[in-house]
C-alpha cells in the first residue's frame, strides 16, 4: 500500500478521486458531531452547560498529538526509507496540527476559567502541550529555514523524531504528577468513565475532526506536489526570447498531475 | 426567556462556550480556507507552467 502510494503521479490519481467524498464526508459527520454537541447532549451535573466546550477540546486535544505521530512516522520513513512523498506529508501535517493543538489550549483556556477558576496553569499537563504547540511551530519554522528544501526536510525529520518525548509526557502528565488536569476518562483500563450520552458526541465529534484532517492534508500534499511539478516545469523550459515561438510540447510529453 | 434564548445562554456559561465554538470555527475554518485557496493557485500555476 505504502510503496503502491510512492509514485506520486499514482498518488495523486488516488487522493484526486477520494478527495470529493472526503469532503462530503467531513462535512457530514462534522453537521451531526455539532447537532449533538450542541442539542442533544445534556449538561453535566456539575460542569453544567459549560461541558459542551469538551466536544471541541477533547478531539481536538486528540488530533493535537495523533497529527504529532504522523510527522513522526512520516519522518521516520523520510529519513530511513527516502519515501518521495513522507517528507510531503510531515510538511503538510505540520500547520494543520498547530491548528489543532492551538485549538486544543484556548477552549481548555476557556473552560478553565469558569470551572477552575484560572485561566492558565503551569501544570505538567498543560505545559506538556504548549511544548508540543512549539514543536510544531519549530518544525515549521526549521524546514523554511534552509535554500536547499532537501536539508530543511532531514533537519525538521530530526526535530520531529527528538519532540517524540513529549508526546508519553502528555499522556502520563496526569498520573506522573498531580495535575488540575484531571486523568484519562475514555482509553484507560476499565473502559470509559463518561455517560454513553456524551461519549458517543464526543467519538463522532473525534471523527470528524480526523476526517477533517485527512481532506486538508490529502488537498495540503497535492498542492505541494503541483508546486513542485509547476517550478521543475518552468526550470526544464527553454528561455522564452521575444519573437520566437515555442513549439507546443506534445500531449503526452508533461502528464498532467492532477 | 424564549427556548432559543435559554439555549444560547447555556445555563449562564454563553461567554465561554460560544468564545470556544468561535476559536474552533476561525483556526479550523480559517486553515481549511487557506489551504483549498492555495491549493486553487497551485493548480492555476501548474496550468500555466504546463502551457
Amino acid at each position: 500500500m505504502l510503496t503502491r502510494l510512492a509514485n506520486p503521479a499514482r498518488f495523486m490519481r488516488m487522493s484526486g478521486a477520494a478527495l470529493p467524498f472526503l469532503t462530503i464526508t467531513t462535512v457530514g459527520v462534522l453537521g451531526v458531531g455539532l447537532y449533538l454537541a450542541l442539542f442533544v447532549a445534556p449538561p453535566d451535573y456539575q460542569q453544567g452547560e459549560s461541558v459542551r466546550i469538551m466536544f471541541i477540546h477533547v478531539p481536538a486535544a486528540i488530533m493535537a498529538e495523533g497529527v504529532y505521530y504522523v510527522i513522526a512516522l512520516a519522518s521516520f520513513v523520510a529519513l530511513v526509507w527516502r519515501h518521495p512523498l513522507a517528507d510531503v506529508a510531515a510538511q503538510a501535517a505540520a500547520p494543520l496540527g498547530a491548528a489543532f493543538t492551538l485549538v486544543c489550549l484556548a477552549t481548555g483556556s476557556l473552560w478553565g476559567r469558569p470551572m477552575w477558576g484560572t485561566w492558565w496553569v503551569w501544570d505538567a499537563r498543560l505545559t506538556s502541550v504548549l511544548v508540543l504547540f512549539f514543536l510544531y511551530l519549530g518544525y515549521i519554522a526549521l524546514v523554511n529555514a534552509f535554500d536547499d528544501p532537501g536539508r530543511g526536510a532531514r533537519a525538521g525529520a530530526v526535530l520531529a523524531l527528538v519532540g517524540v518525548v513529549d508526546l508519553p509526557i502528555i499522556k502520563f502528565s496526569v498520573d506522573w504528577w498531580n495535575t488540575l488536569h484531571q486523568p484519562t476518562s475514555i482509553l484507560r483500563a476499565g473502559g470509559p468513565t463518561i455517560d454513553k450520552s456524551m461519549l458517543v458526541p464526543l467519538l463522532i465529534m473525534a471523527l470528524g475532526f480526523a476526517l477533517l484532517f485527512s481532506t486538508l492534508l490529502l488537498v495540503r500534499m497535492r498542492t505541494a506536489l503541483n508546486e513542485r511539478k509547476a517550478r521543475a516545469l518552468r526550470l526544464a523550459a527553454p528561455p522564452r526570447r521575444r519573437g520566437t515561438e515555442i513549439p507546443p510540447a506534445p500531449p503526452d510529453a508533461t502528464p498532467a498531475l492532477r | 426567556m424564549s427556548a432559543l434564548q435559554g439555549w444560547a445562554d447555556m445555563g449562564g456559561y454563553a461567554g465561554f462556550v460560544w468564545p470556544a465554538y468561535g476559536v474552533a470555527l476561525v483556526v479550523l475554518g480559517g486553515i481549511a480556507l487557506q489551504s483549498w485557496r492555495r491549493y486553487r493557485a497551485s493548480r492555476r500555476e501548474l496550468d500555466r507552467a504546463q502551457r
